[in-house]
C-alpha cells in the first residue's frame, strides 16, 4: 500500500463523508472545545459521564479528513468506556500515530483506530489525528462545562 | 561611468523612448526559464520520487547560488563587526553592508540611502512604525485604518497600539472578488485617522491594491500611509517616491534573499522626528547616565549588531532580480497566473478564491468537500509544494466563510509544465476522495 493510500484508507474517507455521532448534546455534563491554530481545525467534544463511565459521546466541528474521521471513530470507540479506559486508549493511539505502532496496555483494544497507523508517515498530520483526543481529555477534566451545559440547555 | 558614456547612454535611452511606437508594450528581453532554474540548485531535487514543483513562493522563495555565495564570501573572507573597527576587515565589511543600503535605495527608488532601515522582516518593519511613529501620534479616540486584506502582521501591531492608546482600529471592507471597496475607504478616512496601513499585494488572494490612489486620498487629508510590500517587492517595480508612501516595508526571504532581513523605508523628514525603536549600541551618538543623544538616520533605528551576512545576501538577491528586470518578471509571472487560473478553473468542483481585477501570481482555491489540508498532503506526495491554511489572514477566510484555502503562488522560476502538473495533482486529489 502506498503511504498515501495508507493515510486515506476507505474507513477514514467513509467517516469523513459521514461522520458518526456528529451532533451537539443537550444533556452533556462535560464539554470542551479544541482548536488547531495551525490549520484552523475546530472540534467540540460532548460527553455524558455517569459513575466514571462515558454513557454518551458526540462531537461537532470542522476540519480535514483526518481530524474529522479521528473524532468520528473516537466517539464510536469510547461509548461505554470508563475514563481510565479512555485515557489508556489515548496513550496507545498516540503511539500509533506518532510511531506507527501502538504500545501500552490498550494496544490490543484499538480496533478500528488502527486505520490511523499511516498518519505516522506524515508528521505534519499527527495533530489532526490527535486534536479530538486532546479535546476529549479536556472535556473529561472539564467541570465548568457541565454547569454551562446544564444551565444553557 | 565617465560623463561621456553616461551622456551617450542617456541619448540612447531618450532615442529609444522617442522611437517607441505608441500603444504597444515594450519589447521584453528574451527570458529563458530553464537557464534561470540552473541558478536555483534546490529546484533540481525530487520529493517523494517526483520532481519538485515549488509553488509556495508567497510563503518564502528559494535562493539563487549568488545569494548563498555572497553570504559565504562574507563569513569566509570579509567578516568583522561593522561601524566600529579601524581595522581593514571591519572597513571592508562596513562597506559591503552600506553598499547594500544603496542597492536597496535604488531598488525602491528612495530619495536618500538614509531612508533605508534594515529590519528583520516586514513584521518588524510594521512593528517599528507602530511602536515609534504610532505611539507618538496615535492617542485616545484616534483611529488607525487598515484593510480586510491584511496579513496578521499588519493587523496585530496596530491592534496592540490601539489597545494601549484606547484608539480604534477601522477596517476597509472587500467585495466578493477580493477587491477593496474604495468608496468605503474614502468614507473611513476621518479627521481622527492618524495612519493608514495597507498591503500592496494580498498574500492570501493576490489582489494588487491601488496604493498610489489610496495614498493620494489619505494625503489629501494629511494622513500618512504605511505600505506592507512583502508580497509586492518580489513581483512589481516599487517606486516609493512615485507612490509617495510614507513608510514601505518588505522582507528579504520573499525576494530570493535570506530570512531574518528586511527593509523599512521611511521618509527622512518623518523618521527624523520619530523617536527611536530599540535602545543599544550603534543607535546612539553619546551616552551618559544623565542623557543619551541619538545617532542620525538610519542608525537611530538600527540598534545593536545587525544581520550583516543577511543584509549582504539580500543585496545579492536584489542584484539578481534587477539583472532579470522586474518588467520581465512581471510579464512572465502574469503568463503563469493566466495559465494557472485557466487550468484550475477547468477542473469541476474547484473554486478560485480571489478574482480581483489586478492580481499577482497567486491562486487560492478550494475543492468542494475536501479540506485544504488534505489537498496539501496529497499534492505533496506528487512533489508539489503549496501552502494550505488561513495564510495568516484569518479575517479573509471569515469573509469568504471558509476555514482555509490551498494556495499556489508562483515565481519566475516556475514553468507552464509545472502548472500543468498542479492541474494533474488536483485531479489526483479528487480521485483519492472519490
Amino acid at each position: 500500500m502506498s503511504s498515501l493510500n495508507s493515510l486515506y484508507q476507505e474507513v477514514i474517507l467513509d467517516h469523513t463523508k459521514k461522520p458518526r455521532n456528529f451532533r451537539a448534546m443537550a444533556e452533556a455534563n462535560h464539554k470542551a472545545e479544541g482548536y488547531n491554530p495551525l490549520c484552523g481545525d475546530k472540534v467540540t467534544v460532548y460527553l455524558k459521564i455517569e459513575d466514571d463511565k462515558i454513557t454518551d459521546i458526540s462531537f461537532q466541528g470542522s476540519g480535514c479528513a483526518i481530524s474529522t474521521a479521528s473524532a468520528s471513530i473516537l466517539t464510536e470507540t469510547l461509548k461505554g468506556k470508563t475514563e481510565a479506559e479512555a485515557e489508556a486508549l489515548f496513550e496507545s493511539f498516540h503511539d500509533l500515530v506518532t510511531k506507527g505502532e501502538a504500545s501500552g496496555e490498550a494496544a490490543a483494544d484499538l480496533g478500528k483506530l488502527e486505520v490511523f497507523s499511516g498518519v505516522s508517515e506524515f508528521p505534519a498530520r499527527v495533530k489532526c489525528a490527535t486534536l479530538s483526543w486532546h479535546t476529549l481529555r479536556a472535556a473529561i477534566a472539564d467541570s465548568t462545562g457541565a454547569e454551562e451545559a446544564v444551565t444553557t440547555e | 561611468m565617465s560623463t561621456t558614456s553616461e551622456a551617450l547612454e542617456k541619448q540612447i535611452v531618450s532615442e529609444a523612448v522617442t522611437h517607441r511606437p505608441p500603444h504597444t508594450l515594450p519589447v521584453l528581453p528574451a527570458f529563458d526559464v530553464n537557464a534561470i532554474r540552473e541558478d536555483f540548485p534546490i529546484l533540481k531535487q525530487k520529493i517523494h520520487g517526483k520532481p519538485l514543483v515549488y509553488l509556495d513562493n508567497a510563503a518564502s522563495t528559494q535562493k539563487p547560488k549568488t545569494v548563498v555565495d555572497a553570504i559565504c564570501y562574507t563569513y569566509l573572507t570579509e567578516y568583522a563587526n561593522i561601524h566600529r573597527g579601524v581595522h581593514l576587515l571591519s572597513e571592508l565589511c562596513t562597506k559591503a553592508y552600506e553598499d547594500t543600503r544603496i542597492v536597496l535605495q535604488h531598488f525602491i527608488h528612495a530619495r536618500e540611502s538614509r531612508e533605508i532601515i534594515f529590519v528583520r522582516g516586514t513584521t518588524e518593519g510594521v512593528n517599528l512604525v507602530a511602536h515609534t511613529f504610532g505611539r507618538k501620534n496615535v492617542g485616545e479616540g484616534d483611529e488607525v485604518l487598515i484593510t480586510a486584506l491584511e496579513h496578521h502582521s499588519n493587523i496585530v501591531p496596530w491592534q496592540l497600539l490601539c489597545e494601549e492608546k484606547r484608539a480604534k482600529l477601522r477596517v476597509v471592507p472587500i467585495d466578493d472578488n477580493g477587491d477593496l471597496i474604495l468608496e468605503e475607504y474614502e468614507r473611513l478616512l476621518s479627521p481622527r485617522t492618524k495612519i493608514v496601513a495597507v498591503g500592496h499585494v494580498s498574500n492570501a488572494l493576490g489582489t494588487v491594491n491601488p496604493v498610489k490612489d489610496m495614498i493620494r486620498m489619505a494625503h489629501d487629508r494629511g494622513i500618512p500611509v504605511l505600505v506592507d510590500g512583502a508580497q509586492a517587492a518580489p513581483h512589481l517595480k516599487i517606486d516609493v517616491q512615485d507612490l509617495d508612501a510614507d513608510f514601505y516595508t518588505f522582507s528579504g526571504h520573499k525576494i530570493y534573499g535570506p530570512s531574518g532581513i528586511g527593509v523599512l523605508y521611511g521618509k527622512a523628514a518623518i523618521m527624523e522626528n520619530t523617536p527611536p525603536y530599540q535602545g543599544g549600541g550603534d543607535m546612539i551618538s553619546s551616552v551618559s547616565f544623565e542623557k543619551t543623544t541619538y545617532n542620525v538616520l538610519p542608525y537611530k533605528f538600527e540598534a545593536g549588531t545587525p544581520n550583516i551576512g543577511g543584509t549582504i545576501g539580500l543585496g545579492a538577491a536584489i542584484d539578481y532580480v534587477e539583472k532579470i528586470g522586474l518588467d520581465v518578471i512581471a510579464a512572465f509571472e502574469h503568463g503563469l497566473l493566466k495559465h494557472a487560473t485557466e487550468v484550475i478553473s477547468d477542473i469541476p468542483g474547484v473554486r478560485i478564491i480571489g478574482t480581483a481585477k489586478e492580481k499577482s501570481a497567486v491562486v487560492s482555491f478550494v475543492i468542494e468537500g475536501i479540506h485544504p489540508h488534505d489537498i496539501g498532503t496529497i499534492l505533496d506526495q506528487e512533489g508539489i509544494a503549496v501552502r494550505t491554511g488561513h495564510h495568516c489572514a484569518q479575517p479573509i477566510m471569515d469573509r469568504f466563510c471558509i476555514p482555509a484555502t490551498a494556495r499556489a503562488s508562483m515565481a519566475f522560476y516556475n514553468t507552464i509544465e509545472e502548472i500543468d502538473a498542479l492541474g494533474e495533482g488536483i485531479r489526483k486529489v479528487k480521485e483519492v476522495f472519490g
